[in-house]
């Protein structure tokens, strides 16, 4: 019997057909990838699985019976497990007493630590994990707790367990491992379904696919008998000829020159140039002081040492403020967290900045100004919004991201600061924004790009800046970099004693 | 206070009645309230009832104000009541030592001010919580007034101070009037200027605001500042009505103000609210505790009522705002 199956499945929002009448099956022992772009129902056929959303049409099926669930601890009893992006596990408390969470072993009450403890280490061995049950979660890195958070799900019995990117933060020593434990789901029987923008491990782990497009289902069939680009076009509906669209432009005069820069999570002074009209990449693994040097440069962090340079003028950054005084801007790595204001409005979050210097007397908001913006902004970076006055929070992570921008483009930008610029965000609207990036190179922009995503950089950047450790490594130009070279300068050196902050 | 408003909108179906619920919200409530008293509460439209209605609701009106921003901004301010009696007995001090009504008015709003600048350089620079910083300056300022006015009421010996809380130009109380004037102005400041639109994107997300350019720590210790000394001048409007400052008046007064944000859908986490939802719950509270003074109910009734209205509207406003568009 088919253990998950979607019949007819449809969520209507206000204004948005968020699914309609999706119907696909998921095999037991089978790791099934599903794959749309943002906005094509992914995320909300998942919350209609934990139960966090309940379907204007249609039914989830299990075990061949159709079935509510209220929500996540009844989706969990019916053994659906659905493992987010953002994990949900109390950080203060330990490794064995989350595993059992709601669920500890007690006798009238009290928990029986002994009993806990043992049989949160039988789990996490079960997985090859070496974690200490007595850990505290909050001290646990990312990669750690996903494993915690698996391991959770199969304490309570869940044989169907739903990934929605896993891998998202993960390094690729760190997925490897991640892709192991859900082949070992798989040959016990489970029935795995996948979300992920990568198509690199779509290939590599799964075995079936579904695609969704503005929330329709497209196609159900084993991988094999698609090609990756097979896979791109049915999810975006043309053809993509190269979604990186690099083209050469010449570049003018150094716009950021940073010199001897230091602050948290830096270990060596830094410095490097950028010019105008140019794309600069910077490569590292997670934790490599990537977002930390962009803060520093922002202001957003404290400086403690050295030199930024803008066209050629020092400037002194001590606050966001400052920094895009200067021209100065950065489009942060977590959007939700530092982004957006989620409960305000896409022309609000549009002008959140640019505000300031179009008011009257600098006090009284020019109404006129602001709804001319963000419709010029609107269209400009083709945001899909019904209109300026929706909550942000309703729109996909890649509107979000473009509102982000549009913010930004509102001010006189010399240099763009983008950190991680495409996380989460799906195929479409990552070649929109590397059009934007080009665009804006074009026009003179200086732009420097944080990716963890090797063909991004690769793809995009005029030179390559590798950080490794905190410092910077090595700069690397756009025709001598390969995969195989900037992983190895930004692989930590073991034996030199250099040491990681 | 933490659990966030909502964190996944739920889904809703449009509908013209729920959009329109979403624009009007309480103000339809209060317009069904004000009806169903006008005609099943006897005396109750006559036109003494109603100018003590506004009368009684103008202090709250007031503070509310400036309490908007505050909860706007994502925070809110418990020594509200506490400044409001040790701005009045200050001013009533300095008054009768120096016989200048300016510089009593001056010393009072000076003591507003001083408190709500602490008040905001607790929690905007140290990164105090304001929930436990307010909750402190709210006993500190209360003890202080005690202090200073000896525990006794301290009475007022210059009777033109009289005029600001007793005087009634155009058969309508002063301080009336002062309170729909902070209504308009403190709503214009909401919606018109940087600085309004600024408080709400602090609210929404602190720390987006801030990689916005915003001085986020500026704006907080404006609002409590100006949440200090608005307070400061409800007490010494106080003051002037009651002829002598008393230690011991408004003690809850912060709950009520806060109860009547809420009321109107004010979020408690930050980043939404208007003026048109103070004005509305400040009147919803008035009415209902007018109409049941008028019913004879005894107090602990009123209570009872006062809480159930509280909570109903907010689990009203949590149904109303599943929707996603703004008011």
């Amino acid at each position: 019997m088919t253990p998950l199956a979607f019949e007819q499945l449809s969520m209507e929002f206000p204004g948005v057909k968020a699914l309609q009448d999706v119907s696909f099956e998921v095999r037991a022992g089978s790791v099934h990838a599903l794959m749309g772009e943002n906005g094509a129902g992914k995320s909300t056929l998942l919350k209609i699985l934990s139960g966090a959303y309940r379907p204007t049409g249609g039914h989830v099926v299990i075990d061949g019976q159709p079935r509510f669930f209220r929500d996540t601890r009844e989706a969990l009893g019916a053994g659906v497990a659905v493992i987010y992006q953002e994990l949900h596990l109390v950080p203060e408390m330990t490794v064995a007493e989350n595993l059992f969470l709601g669920h500890l072993p007690n006798r009238a009450g009290l928990v029986k630590r002994g009993e806990l403890a043992a049989a949160a280490r039988r789990q996490l061995e079960l997985m090859g994990e070496t974690i200490s049950p007595e850990t505290r979660v909050g001290r646990l890195p990312l990669a750690q707790r996903q494993m915690v958070e698996i391991a959770k799900a199969l304490t309570r019995g869940a044989r169907i367990i739903a990934f929605d990117e896993p891998t998202s933060s993960l390094s690729d020593r760190e997925a490897r491992r991640l892709f192991a434990i859900i082949r070992d789901l798989r040959a016990r029987g489970c029935a795995v379904l996948y979300v992920s923008h990568r198509m690199e491990e779509i290939f590599q782990l799964c075995d079936r696919i579904t695609i969704l497009r503005d929330g329709k289902h497209v196609e159900t069939a084993p991988l094999e008998t698609l090609t990756r680009d097979a896979v791109v076009q049915r999810m975006v509906g043309r053809q993509l000829a190269d979604i990186y669209n690099y083209t050469p432009r010449t570049h003018g005069e150094d716009a950021l020159v940073v010199h001897g820069l230091r602050g948290p999570g830096l270990a060596a002074p830094c410095s490097f140039a950028a010019k105008a009209g140019e794309i600069l990449g910077f490569f590292g693994l997670v934790g490599a002081g990537r977002t930390e040097l962009l803060r520093v440069i922002f202001g957003a962090a404290p400086k403690t040492a050295g030199t930024v340079k803008i066209l050629g003028r020092e400037v002194e950054v001590s606050s966001p403020r400052d920094a895009i005084a200067a021209g100065v801007v950065l489009c942060p790595e977590d959007r939700k967290k530092e982004g957006v204001v989620g409960v305000r409005s896409v022309l609000e979050n549009m002008n959140l900045s640019a505000r300031r210097r179009h008011a009257h007397g600098g006090v009284l908001i020019n109404e006129t100004w602001e709804q001319a913006n963000a419709r010029q902004r609107i269209e400009q970076l083709r945001v899909r919004t019904p209109s300026a006055r929706q909550l942000i929070r309703n729109l996909s992570g890649g509107n979000q991201q473009k509102v982000i921008l549009g913010r930004w483009l509102s001010e006189t930008v010399q240099v763009l600061l983008l950190d991680e610029p495409t996380r989460g965000i799906d195929v479409g609207a990552k070649s929109e924004i590397y059009g934007i990036m080009q665009r804006l190179a074009q026009e003179g922009v200086c732009v420097v790009m944080v990716s963890s995503e090797l063909p991004e950089v690769m793809g995009v950047a005029d030179r390559i800046v590798v950080m490794r450790q905190g410092a910077i490594a090595a700069v690397v130009d756009r025709r001598d970099a390969t995969e195989e070279k900037l992983l190895k300068l930004a692989l930590p050196l073991e034996t030199s004693g250099a040491k990681a902050v | 206070m933490a659990s966030s408003a909502s964190a996944t909108p739920t889904p809703r179906h449009p509908t013209a009645i729920g959009d329109f619920l979403d624009r009007a919200g309480m103000l339809l409530v209060l317009a069904l309230l004000f009806i169903g008293c006008a005609l099943f509460v006897e005396n109750f439209l006559s036109w003494r009832n109603m100018s003590g209605l506004a009368l009684s609701v103008s202090m709250t009106g007031m503070v509310a104000c400036t309490m908007l921003f505050c909860l706007a901004a994502g925070d809110f301010d418990l020594s509200i009541g506490s400044v409001v009696a040790c701005a009045g007995v200050v001013a009533a001090l300095v008054m009768n030592r120096t016989g200048s009504i300016a510089i009593g008015v001056l010393a009072g709003l000076g003591c507003g001010a001083v408190s709500g600048l602490i008040n905001g350089v607790v929690v905007a620079k140290l990164r105090i919580n304001a929930l436990i910083t307010t909750l402190a300056t709210m006993q500190i300022v209360r003890g202080f007034g005690y202090i200073v006015s000896d525990y006794k009421a301290v009475g007022i010996s210059n009777e033109s101070f009289f005029v600001l809380g007793n005087s009634r130009p155009l058969g309508i109380d002063t301080p009336i009037w002062i309170t729909v004037g902070c209504f308009a102005v403190f709503g214009f400041v909401l919606n018109r200027t940087v600085f309004g639109r600024d408080t709400l994107a602090v609210g929404g997300n602190a720390e987006a605001a801030h990689l916005a350019g915003i001085a986020v720590e500026r704006i907080k210790i404006i609002i409590f500042t100006a949440q200090g000394v608005m307070a400061a001048f409800a007490g010494i409007v106080l003051a002037s009505r009651y002829t002598s400052g008393q230690p011991n008046t408004s003690q809850g007064f912060e709950l009520d103000v806060i109860s009547a944000c809420v009321l109107g859908g004010v979020s408690l986490t930050g980043g939404i609210g208007s003026m048109a939802f103070v004005i509305a719950g400040v009147l919803i509270m008035g009415i209902v505790q007018n109409a049941m003074n008028l019913l004879n109910i005894a107090p602990g009734y009123q209570y009872v009522a006062r809480g159930m209205i509280l909570l109903a509207a907010v689990l009203f406003d949590r149904w109303k705002r599943r929707g996603s568009k703004l008011p």
